[in-house]
Parts: structure tokens; C-alpha cells; sequence
């Protein structure tokens, strides 16, 4: 595929949609009202010279090279900042403009290095180019005068350098930071011939509150802020459209390469999710698919004391199905299970769950979704009726208040956080309740209304609370719920809500959250116009995180907020394909679709497809895995993708029961954590090595393709159908395409999905049916999926996990902008410069009371164990609570957490956990114990057996 | 299976539709969701603890729900699992 070439139409495409027709060099040109006269010009082929212009951001109109002649208007105006006017007749190309295009761009390379052949841009520069077209042959104004050409270069940020000597000052880099992602770290300093870009205070990038999403790099138009990547490699020569690999934003991504080598990533302007913006993951992190750590040959081993043994790809699918097989005929057939993860593509956990259906012949099959969004699949399912969120990240355009519960948008989901912040600062207004002050609480140009700094575990009391002041003071959307929802179920609800018990004031000493706040915060949801929930985990990380999904649910029908744009409920997904790894029936309990083990017709649709008898009885969920592996009729797993030692809570518990078992498969990139306690390693493929799709937050279904071969010889999905062919259950796919027909065939949803589809459409967003053949951005419409909406109970329970003397604080968990997760990734690139350690945040009051400062080693322990972190006083935590993040495993986070779980789904309780944090001068005894177990691993692994290599000689 | 574990479990499930204002919907609804996603060993172990145990620690509302409900909550013998 060759490099992939986009018109910059030089300002944003008008929303207006009323036309206006005008003439632009003797040609009629019909635009939108309000567009551009540059823009009208590139859409009908004309294109004007422009430098400071680009059409993500707003017109600036201060490079004075987009100049244009209109018929009765005096002088030159700039067609960037001039909109189309009815009958406006104008002339882009005139003796007169060449001569002053002409004059401008003189000046501007009269200040610029001549140094195009050794430039990084070279080919890839809009000066260049912009030289040559206006017809630049001669600069007459000599170097010996006052210039720029010795400013010095700031090389502080590990992705991207900023050459001042090459800066023309058109204010893009700016501009971007302000309008694409919001941030607002750079400015320009000085003024006239002293101006210069900024970032923060004459800061370095590095130092400057910059997030590095790149949105400055990409704007550029010349080599001032360039990509370390392309400066080593050169510029690309091809690319390919594929999908981030990273957080449930679902990134469009034109990965552009030369060759094999990854030369640089470049968001999709096509991309209807990021609209052509990235985050620092997305656009700078993926050296990690290219790092030494990866493992590139299978590897079995008997026992994990054992070094491991490199094998051909058969011996190791052959031995792993035969451990299998081994262990299912020794201990039954339910012995053996598997975990996916919402790293993998739709194909290959739909793969992963056919295996253990058809192949182990059980329903043992789970996801990472279960540590994380279980509770949304069963609380909007039992609400609405279907397991996702219900609207588009577009739908935010046109909120207008937003409401955003436990989730932190900009570190987790920053790309959809600067479209949010762009909504907010339009005018929005913002509700945040979050135990901790998220950086959305205040950021520049952005400040939330309310604050509900609730106490962690009290979220039940809080919607309850919220949804009091809804039905006492008459603020129900009476006909919306006459008309759409289930009336005994309403008034059930109604009956409960409005009792004393629930009032702001009652539960104040619950949450913590004045009742007055509350209570204001209730009627601007309630009537300040469309009104939409964001949700994180920490909405579902909790024993009633399904309790608290209904109750958003109960909160959004009540208010009417739901069924059209701007409004709904909207779970922000934690990994690229949480959604479609639940939605491709990932679950113990239910088939793709969502649909129950018990149901008899879907289980004899799947039985006749697949040529086999299933089970009817639902399986073990992740935790109840580790449980029956420490009774001891668990006995093998096979898991891709996931890192359970690492991400899962209680971290003894869960390297207990892998010890306990008999046969572990890891398929991974990397010896992860999990993949220490592992007898056969099988390599697994990076997203830039396979096909297959993501579905992100908003039910999008996205291409990911196959940029660079896979550097273990397969793609995942190979992998899978062999070990299902080695285990008695043929599979005989060719290419992924194959898998997605099948899903198309099997799940409702789903049947107007393909990939030629979704190559003609760019993507889908589910369901895609006869009934909606192009997606469904917004859903529940004109009635919910079940029909009506169902209101349900919401009684508020204490988690059991109670903070006491000795166990004072509460510990609550999340992750930061740079880091993903685990980190196996993100650790293995440039980001851990932002994050190489992961810190306890403690509040002054309770660091003081301890003798904690600064940076000191503290020990944190729970009723599961303990670890030891260094200190950050911050008061963005509240007295009595401290946080942290769990993307390095040497800092134990989930050794602390406890196998406390939600009551509906055993979505593990991370953001409740009651312990004490004392000063401390070394480790921890389980740290101790990991280092050895790390070192010992390995070596195990530098020990590993290769084969003998057969060397033609002479 | 860790039977004090499932006893927890079950009581959490119990705790949310204790709620409902029907009492007979509460254990049905009680019965119907360990039915739905709870797997057969974990199901077999908490009818061992009733019969062995006479369910302790287990709530009033698992007790009538496990007990009244016994014919479809308790898997049947599987011997293949």
C-alpha cells in the first residue's frame, strides 16, 4: 500500500446546512454557509498557498500567503478567515498575489536554514513545498543581519525534537495544543522578531506541562517539531490504515513505514473516533513491538523450575494439547479452562471461546472485561436490555452537561477526553464525582461545577442520593418514562428513592458529599438540557459496581436522558476491545451475542454450526478458576494476551493457584508475569502484525491490519485454530475475513458486518443489521432494546471491606496517561520517562501523622499483604484515602488488593481497600520473595535449550 | 470449593434482591441468578454445606432460596465434569 496522501482543505469543514454558490477562478463552487473562501477553493481543486493554515484548526490568517482577489472588495484578503458569500466572485491566482506570495515567502526563508537536502522534512515539508509553488527563485536578503538560524534545539522529549532555527512562528503548534487537545502547554513568548513557541514558561517540552500527544508535531509544517523516528529512519514510503492498540478510544492510525520498519504513526483524519488526534501512547509507543524482550519462539518446559526449551511451533501445540487432554481425562472435563483478553482482536477471542466450547467442551472461558466491565454487561442488560454503551463520542458535541463518575478521561481515555474538554469549553457544564481531584476537576479553559469528592465504596449512596432529589422535588421526566419504561418497575424505584433514608442530608455522613452539592448537582442533571454520563471503573471496581451501573441506568431513564444525541449512558472501556471481547462471548455464561448457556434455541443454533454437543451449565469465572485450582479440580489454562499474576487482585492468591496447576499456555509478546508460571509459552503477535478488528467504547468495529509480518511466524489466530486442530477440533480458517463471516452468521448483531463493509464504510458501529445496515450510532431510540426500560432497586450495602485501627486508610487504584495497564507495553518504551515507578499519593494530613515525606519508602499493608511504594503528598487524594497506579509489577499494587468482588459478576473490588501505610527501610517480604522468583525466572529463560542450528558448510 | 467464599458470595447476591418489595420475587430472583452464573462445582459445593453445615452463615433469604429452589438450582450428577 503506498503513502497515503490527504487533502488539507486548510480550515474545518462547515456544520451549517444551508449552501452558498460562488465563483472562484471563472469555476461555481456550492459550499456550506460559513465555510472558508480557502476552503471552497480546495474543494472544488483549487488549491491556495497557506502555511499557518490546516484544517483541524481554526483560521488564524497570519501567514498572509493565502491572499486572494475578490470582486469589490478593496485590497487582498486572506481566504483563510474570509467566509463564502453568495455571488462573491473570486481570483486566486493573479500577477499581483505571485508577487506578493512571492515577497512574504522571501521573507520567511530569508530567516530559515537552506539546508533542505540533510533536512528530516525533506519531501515531507509544507514550506518546501510552498516555496515551490508560489515560484520562489531568489532571496535577497543576506544571513548577516539579525535571524534565528543558531536557536538552540530542545531535545528533552524522548519522541519528538523542536529545531527553533526552523520555527516560522505560524502558531499551528500552538493552536493544536489549545483546539485538538486542550491542553494549552505552549504559547507564544515575545513579540515581533522575538517571538518564539513556548512551552509552558520558556520551559523545555519536557518540563512544561506538554502531554506529548503530538497533536504539535503533526501540525508542523516545517521540520521545527519533528518525530525522532523520522529523523533516524527518513521519511515513510507506504502505509497502512489500522486501529490502536491501546485504550477503549479505538485510535484510526495510518501506520507509515518503510519497508518493515515502523517509521512513524500518524492519526486518521478519516478516523471517525480520534478525528486524526492521538494521545502519547497511541502515536509514540510502539517500540515495544520491536523490543529485545519478545519472545519470538515457542517454548515448553515440564515443570516451571525447569528452563524452558525452544521448539518448533508443532512440538509446542502438540505438547499443550496433549497436557490438555492429559489433565481433562485425569480430572474431568472441566478441569481445563481459558482467559482472553481485550487485547486480542474480535477474531481471536471469538476463537479463544469456540475452542473452549467446541474443543475442551465446557463453558470455562472468561475475559480480562471480567476485572474491569462485567458489572456494565449485566446492569445494562437488565436495564436497557443490551450490553453497551448507548451512544457515539461524537454525541458529546452536543451535551450539554456532562457527567463523568469514576472515570479519569484524560489520562485514560485522552483522546475522547479533548473532544470532551472542546464541549466544555463551548460552554457545557460538568459534574465530576470522583473520590480523588482528577485533572478534568480543573484544567485550563475547563473547571467542573461540582466536585463530588465522595468517600471510596459510598457510589450507591450517591446515585441514590442524587436520585432522591430527582423524584422528590418534581423533577422526573414524567412522559418520557410514561411512554418508554416498564410503569410497576418505575414506581418501585420512585417509592424507594423518595424514602427519608435516601436523602442528600441522610447519606452526607455516607458519602461525605455536603447535601447541598448534591442536591445542585441532581437538578442541573436533571434540567440543564441533554445530560450525559461517562463512567469508569470506578463505577464498577466495587462489590455493588453492578448496583451502581443500574443506578446510572435508573438515573439517566428517569431524566429522560437517554434515546437521542447528547445524552446516554457511556461506559469509557479500559482496553481497545473490551466491548467486542464481551461482545464475542467471552463470558462463562453466555454465547456471542449475549446470549445465556441455558437458552436452548441459541445453544442448538451454535451446536448446529459448529458440528458439536455443547454445555448447557455456565462455567468458572476467573476468580472461581483460582478457587477450583486451589481445591484442585482446576487443572490447565490456557490464557493470550492476559497477565493475571500481575493484573488480577490479591496477588498471592492468584500465583497460588498457578502453582496449584498442571498445565499452563501462555501466548504472549513477552515472559509476563503470568508467563513465569508457565509450561508451554506460545510468541503472540502485536496489532501491527495481524488482521482482524477492535470494537471501542462506542461499539465501533475497526479494521486492524497487518502492517509488518509477525515476528514469532504467526498471527494469533493461527496460534489458536492450531492448538484447536492439535486438540481434536478442526478449524481451517485461511484469513480472519473467514472468522467475521461466522460471527456475521451467529450473532444478530452482527449480520451486516464483514470486511468488505467495513472497508467501504471505514467502520461500523454495532448492531449492523437489515434493520440498520450502515451501524447504529445511537441506540435505544425509539424504544429500548428489551422493549422498556426497567427501573431497578438500589440499596445501598457497605462493602465489607471496613477500614479500622488497623487497617486506617483506604486504598484506591488507577492508571496514569503514560502507563497502559500492566505496562508490558508502555514500560518497554520512551514513557516510562513520565512513569518509571508507580507512588503512593497521601494526603498531607495523614503523610504528617506518619513522619512520611516527600519520596520516602512507605509500607502498605492490607488484610492480603504487603508492599512498598515511595510517597507522593498531594492533597488531590482526601484525608483518610491513598492511591496508586499498578502498571509496574515490582510495586505489588494488587498484592494489597483483596479478593473482595462485585455481587453479580465477581468483578474484583480494586478501589476499596482498607489498609495502613507506615514508614519503612526495605522491601517487603512478598517484594523479597518476587525479585528471587523474577531472577530465578530469568535465568531460567537465558538457559533456555535452543536447537541446534543446521549451518550449510563446505 | 472455599465454601466460606461461596457462602460470602451468595449472601451478596441475596443482599441485593432482598430489596425487592416482593418477598417470593426476591427468592426467585435470589435462586435464578446463582442458577444463571454460577458453575455446577460451586453450586454442588454450596448444597454440601446446606446438607452438611444446615447452611451456616448462609442469610434467612439463601436459606429459603437454595432450599426452595432446590430442583433447579442443584446441578445434576455430571460424571464427564
Amino acid at each position: 500500500m503506498s503513502l497515503a496522501t490527504e487533502i488539507d482543505y486548510g480550515t474545518p469543514a462547515s456544520r451549517s446546512t444551508t449552501t452558498v454558490t460562488l465563483t472562484i477562478d471563472g469555476v461555481p463552487v456550492t459550499v456550506p454557509a460559513g465555510t472558508s473562501v480557502m476552503r471552497a477553493a480546495a474543494e472544488a481543486g483549487l488549491m491556495v498557498p497557506k502555511l499557518c493554515a490546516t484544517d483541524n484548526l481554526e483560521a488564524f490568517g497570519s501567514c498572509r500567503l493565502c491572499l486572494v482577489e475578490i470582486d469589490g472588495r478593496k485590497g487582498y484578503p486572506a481566504s483563510c478567515t474570509t467566509p463564502v458569500e453568495a455571488n462573491m466572485s473570486v481570483r486566486t491566482q493573479t500577477p499581483k498575489l505571485a508577487q506578493l506570495r512571492r515577497g512574504v515567502m522571501e521573507l520567511y526563508i530569508s530567516d530559515h536554514p537552506l539546508d533542505c537536502l540533510t533536512c528530516s522534512a525533506n519531501g515531507d515539508c509544507e514550506l518546501q513545498d510552498t516555496a515551490g509553488q508560489v515560484g520562489l527563485r531568489e532571496v535577497r536578503y543576506g544571513y548577516e543581519g539579525a535571524n534565528h538560524l543558531v536557536a538552540e534545539k530542545d531535545t528533552s522529549n524522548p519522541y519528538f525534537t523542536f529545531d527553533a532555527s526552523k520555527c516560522i512562528v505560524c502558531s499551528r503548534c500552538v493552536r493544536a495544543c489549545e483546539e485538538v487537545q486542550g491542553t494549552f502547554a505552549l504559547t507564544i513568548d515575545g513579540r515581533g522578531f522575538d517571538s518564539k513557541v513556548s512551552p509552558g514558561q520558556m520551559e523545555s517540552f519536557m518540563e512544561s506541562e506538554c502531554v506529548s500527544c503530538g497533536a504539535c508535531v503533526q501540525a508542523c509544517p516545517t521540520a521545527t517539531l519533528m518525530d525522532r523516528s523520522v529523523i533516524e529512519h527518513g521519511t515513510p514510503d507506504r502505509s497502512v490504515i489500522t486501529t490502536c492498540a491501546y485504550c477503549g478510544v479505538g485510535c484510526s492510525f495510518e501506520a507509515e513505514l518503510k519497508g518493515t520498519q515502523v517509521v512513524r504513526m500518524t492519526p486518521d483524519k478519516n478516523g471517525r473516533a480520534n478525528h486524526g488526534h492521538s494521545c502519547v501512547k497511541g502515536r509514540f509507543a510502539w517500540g515495544y513491538t520491536t523490543h529485545p524482550d519478545r519472545i519470538t519462539k515457542p517454548m515448553i518446559r515440564k515443570h516451571i523450575t525447569d528452563p524452558w526449551r525452544e521448539v518448533s511451533w508443532e512440538e509446542a501445540i502438540g505438547y499443550a494439547a496433549s497436557e490438555f487432554q492429559r489433565i481433562q481425562a485425569k480430572y474431568g472435563r472441566g478441569s481445563v479452562g481459558a482467559i482472553s483478553s481485550s487485547r486480542c482482536t474480535n477474531e481471536e477471542v471469538w476463537l479463544m471461546q469456540k475452542l473452549v466450547r467446541a474443543a475442551f467442551g465446557n463453558n470455562n472461558i472468561d475475559t480480562c472485561a471480567r476485572v474491569c466491565h462485567s458489572p456494565t454487561g449485566f446492569g445494562l442488560k437488565a436495564t436497557l436490555g443490551e450490553s453497551a454503551g448507548t451512544q457515539d463520542f461524537d454525541s458529546v458535541l452536543l451535551t450539554d452537561v456532562v457527567f463523568v463518575i469514576g472515570a479519569n478521561p484524560t489520562d485514560g481515555h485522552p483522546v475522547f477526553a479533548s473532544q470532551m474538554k472542546r464541549r466544555l469549553r463551548d460552554g457545557a457544564k460538568l459534574i465530576i464525582a470522583d473520590p480523588r481531584t482528577i485533572d478534568l476537576v480543573r484544567t485550563p479553559h475547563v473547571e467542573a461545577d461540582y466536585h463530588l469528592k465522595l468517600r471510596p465504596g459510598t457510589n450507591v449512596a450517591l446515585i441514590n442520593s442524587l436520585a432522591h432529589v430527582i423524584v422528590t422535588e418534581g423533577l422526573v421526566n414524567e412522559s418520557f418514562v410514561r411512554e418508554r419504561c416498564e410503569p410497576e418497575s418505575f414506581n418501585q424505584w420512585r417509592a424507594f428513592v423518595a424514602k427519608p433514608e435516601h436523602s442528600p442530608e441522610a447519606l452526607e455522613p455516607v458519602t461525605g458529599v455536603p447535601a447541598a452539592e448534591i442536591r445542585a448537582a441532581a437538578r442541573l442533571y436533571a434540567t440543564g438540557g441533554n445530560g450525559a454520563i461517562y463512567y469508569g471503573l470506578g463505577v464498577t471496581e466495587h462489590s455493588q459496581g453492578s448496583t451502581m451501573v443500574i443506578g446510572i441506568a435508573n438515573l439517566a431513564m428517569a431524566t429522560g436522558n437517554i434515546g437521542r444525541e447528547g445524552v446516554g449512558v457511556n461506559p469509557l472501556r479500559g482496553q481497545n476491545n473490551v466491548q467486542g471481547s464481551c461482545d464475542m462471548g467471552s463470558f462463562p455464561h453466555e454465547y456471542p451475542g449475549y446470549r445465556h448457556v441455558l437458552d436452548g434455541p441459541t445453544r442448538a443454533l451454535f451446536e448446529g454450526a459448529w458440528h458439536v454437543t455443547l454445555e448447557a451449565e455456565p462455567g468458572l469465572r476467573i476468580p472461581n478458576m483460582f478457587d477450583a485450582a486451589l481445591e484442585g479440580s482446576f487443572k490447565g489454562l490456557y490464557l493470550e494476551g492476559e497477565d493475571i499474576a500481575q493484573s488480577d487482585p490479591d496477588t498471592q492468591h492468584v500465583t497460588s493457584a498457578l502453582e496449584a496447576m498442571e498445565c499452563i499456555v501462555v501466548q504472549d509478546l513477552f515472559l509476563c508475569e503470568t508467563a513465569k508460571f508457565a509450561h508451554v509459552f506460545l510468541p503472540g503477535s502485536s496489532f501491527l502484525e495481524k488482521n482482524g478488528t477492535f470494537t471501542n467504547a462506542e461499539r465501533r468495529i475497526s479494521r486492524v491490519r497487518k502492517a509488518t509480518p509477525p515476528v514469532g511466524g504467526k498471527e494469533d489466530w493461527e496460534v489458536t485454530a492450531m492448538l484447536s486442530n492439535a486438540l481434536g477440533y478442526p478449524m481451517t480458517y485461511t484469513h480472519p475475513s473467514e472468522i467475521m463471516d461466522e460471527i456475521a452468521r451467529l450473532t444478530p448483531t452482527f449480520t451486516g458486518v464483514s470486511y468488505e463493509r467495513l472497508d467501504e464504510l471505514g467502520s461500523i458501529q454495532w448492531p449492523c443489521n437489515a434493520a440498520a445496515p450502515d451501524g447504529t450510532p445511537v441506540m435505544h431510540v425509539e424504544e429500548f432494546v428489551r422493549g422498556k426500560g426497567r427501573f431497578m432497586i438500589t440499596e445501598y450495602v457497605p462493602t465489607d471491606e471496613k477500614v479500622n485501627r488497623k487497617y486506617p486508610l483506604i486504598l484506591t487504584t488507577g492508571r496514569i496517561l503514560s502507563q497502559y495497564n500492566v505496562g508490558a507495553q508502555t514500560r518497554r518504551t520512551a514513557n516510562v520517562d513520565w512513569h518509571d515507578e508507580d507512588r503512593l499519593e497521601i494526603h498531607p494530613h495523614d503523610a504528617e501523622e506518619r513522619g512520611v515525606k516527600e519520596g520516602d519508602w512507605v509500607g502498605v499493608v492490607s488484610r492480603a499483604g504487603e508492599t512498598t511504594l515511595r510517597a507522593r503528598i498531594t492533597d488531590r487524594v482526601q484525608p483518610g484515602v491513598v492511591y496508586t497506579t499498578f502498571h509496574h509489577p515490582e510495586s505489588g499494587a494488587n498484592v494489597i488488593t483483596t479478593d473482595n468482588s462485585d455481587w453479580a459478576t465477581n468483578c474484583p473490588e480494586y478501589k476499596v481497600t482498607a489498609v495502613q501505610v507506615m514508614p519503612v527501610f526495605g522491601n517487603s517480604e512478598w517484594q523479597e520473595r518476587h525479585h528471587a522468583f523474577t531472577a530465578q525466572q530469568l535465568a531460567l529463560l537465558e538457559q533456555r535449550e535452543r536447537p541446534v542450528r543446521q549451518t550449510a558448510g563446505k | 470449593m472455599n465454601v466460606e467464599h461461596l457462602v460470602h458470595m451468595a449472601n451478596q447476591i441475596g443482599q441485593f434482591y432482598a430489596s425487592l418489595p416482593d418477598h417470593a420475587e426476591a427468592v426467585t430472583s435470589t435462586a435464578s441468578h446463582i442458577r444463571r452464573f454460577w458453575e455446577p462445582r460451586m453450586r454442588s459445593s454450596v448444597y454440601a454445606h446446606l446438607d452438611q453445615a444446615d447452611g451456616a452463615g448462609l442469610s434467612p433469604l439463601l436459606l429459603e432460596a437454595l432450599r426452595s429452589k432446590r430442583s433447579d438450582v442443584e446441578p445434576k450428577a455430571a460424571a464427564s465434569r
